[in-house]
């Protein structure tokens, strides 16, 4: 097997691209990433690993807008996610330029899809680890849009998916409890998929909100904190009464 | 010189690591230069000979309604008449035409190509492609063959999701957003009756008309338009073909011949 990770351009035997699972591998070490998708509004949060006592935690932003409608997290490899992020705002303007249009949210994914397949096809170059997730209102229809891509190129529309480190129990999590929800409902079914996984708290949290009038909103820590405690008052709240039944039949 | 093929490409070429910044940017073609004494001389002359006079008048205008679209249907070449039936609007696709002036084959050969963009946008995004955004394609096109010979003066009209939609295109690489262009030989004098009747708030069936009488007025005084005064209306449903009409005949409609008068005054001569 050693023979067929080396020149990605090769499959194995058994029809793998070992570069890519291996790049699949960088994924699923990196942080935590979830997205949720409402009616009104979309909601992407990432688990932000301790910052070091001396560093300026607003020079590492981990939810970034690719233009003014659309926002991307990624989990995996941060410097990779840096040139593919570049290369997809400059495609969103050179969009604008050509077709005197904003791009659809489909549009910017597949574009981000095809440059990472391409670097799957490709002499001496490796894969990109990392997987984002896009969303974004489409510019005319007002569609809210949320998609993820991964290492081999393959991208998907999805109602609420995970990413990154304890995904599957972040997507278990999701695929139990959601619904279609709008405003700060969706908030907080994102923050609580990521509480699954990650310590409680404003700090060890990042979240972004996308709507359509104002466009991707940073959440400050202590936002964050309140909706926290809201959650873990519900959670105590839904506890109660859960101990309480019992003792009545 | 080579021909240089970029424009025929509908996505920027798949390069390898070098190229990945401009990727997203159209290349614009490079050629060698001729070697010659005096450059620029050469090149004025070039231009000169390339420089097909447009002898045709095409006009559109945007209304309540919709847009207008009219064209004559005469290719000339110098003073020899080589056609009365040129088809000069051409259906890029069932929402939006695309009118002829300048070279017939460089008109005919860009629309067609302008077509199949549209189409593959369509399928590519699963939207239609707006007017703004059709006739940007065009001139991005027609800018990067600049200086090379083409000759192409033309009207994008349709119809969007904002709506009407007209820009006027040129193989200089000009494009503009308008409500009322004419282009060719016979536009001054098609400017000249659209100004004067032109409303806003005009019915089709007097859109129409007027369209068609300032094609035929442009071909009564202009040597190189003439044959049939072709008008079509773009709504939200697609264009329409409305009147093809010859202008000889449009002439004797809108000025009957007066009969009578100069025979009475020979009767009464010879009375006399």
């Amino acid at each position: 097997m050693a023979r067929y990770d080396r020149a990605i351009t090769v499959f194995s035997p058994d029809g793998h691209l070992f570069q890519v699972e291996y790049a699949l591998e960088a994924v699923r070490k990196g942080n935590a990433a979830v997205g949720v998708r409402g009616t009104d509004t979309i909601v992407l949060g990432v688990e932000k690993k301790s910052a070091a006592k001396l560093q300026d935690s607003r020079s590492v932003r981990k939810i970034v807008n690719l233009d003014n409608h659309i926002a991307l997290a990624c989990a995996g490899l941060k410097a990779d996610a840096r040139v593919l992020i570049n290369k997809a705002r400059i495609e969103c303007q050179s969009h604008r330029l050509t077709v005197e249009d904003p791009v659809t949210v489909e549009y910017i994914t597949r574009y981000i899809a095809g440059l990472q397949q391409k670097y799957t096809q490709s002499g001496g170059v490796r894969p990109f680890g990392l997987s984002t997730l896009i969303v974004g209102f489409d510019p005319y229809t007002g569609v809210p849009s949320l998609y993820q891509t991964d290492p081999s190129g393959t991208f998907s529309a999805w109602k609420a998916n995970a990413t990154g480190r304890n995904s599957n129990s972040m997507r278990e999590f999701l695929e139990k409890n959601y619904k279609e929800t709008s405003g700060q409902e969706t908030i907080k079914l994102a923050i609580r998929a990521l509480l699954e996984v990650v310590e409680s708290g404003g700090k060890n949290i990042e979240i972004a909100v996308m709507t359509k009038e104002h466009g991707l909103r940073q959440f400050e820590e202590a936002e964050i904190d309140a909706i926290v405690a809201e959650i873990e008052a519900e959670k105590a709240a839904a506890e109660a009464a859960k101990k309480g039944t019992p003792k009545e039949t | 010189m080579m021909i240089d093929m970029s424009g025929l490409e509908s996505a920027p070429s798949l390069l390898g690591v070098n190229d990945e910044l401009s990727g997203g940017f159209l290349r614009a073609p490079s050629f060698e230069l001729p070697s010659t004494i005096d450059f620029d001389g050469f090149q004025k002359e070039a231009k000169q000979t390339l420089k097909h006079a447009k002898g045709t008048t095409t006009l559109a205008f945007i209304f309540k309604e919709g847009v207008m679209v009219a064209a004559d249907s005469r290719a000339s070449m110098g003073g020899y008449i080589s056609s009365q039936s040129v088809k000069k609007i051409i259906e890029i696709n069932p929402y939006m035409l695309g009118t002829m002036a300048g070279g017939a084959a460089d008109c005919q050969f860009w629309h067609r190509n302008l077509g199949i963009k549209c189409r593959l946008h369509e399928l590519a995004n699963k939207r239609r492609i707006s007017v703004a955004g059709a006739s940007k394609l065009l001139a991005n096109i027609l800018y990067s063959y600049r200086g090379m010979g083409l000759s192409v003066g033309t009207m994008i009209a349709g119809w969007d999701e904002t709506g009407p939609g007209l820009y006027y295109v040129d193989s200089e690489g000009g494009r503009l957003k308008g409500t009322r262009f004419s282009v060719g030989s016979g536009s001054p004098y098609a400017y000249g009756v659209l100004d004067n009747g032109y409303r806003y708030d005009m019915s089709i069936e007097e859109g129409a008309e007027l369209a068609r009488r300032a094609i035929y007025h442009a071909t009564f005084r202009d040597g190189a338009s003439g044959g049939v005064a072709s008008v079509y209306y773009v709504g939200p449903n697609g264009w329409k073909k409305l009147f093809g009409d010859d202008v000889g005949e449009l002439h004797y409609k809108y000025y009957p011949v007066v009969q009578g008068t100069v025979e009475q005054e020979m009767i009464e001569v010879s009375g006399a």
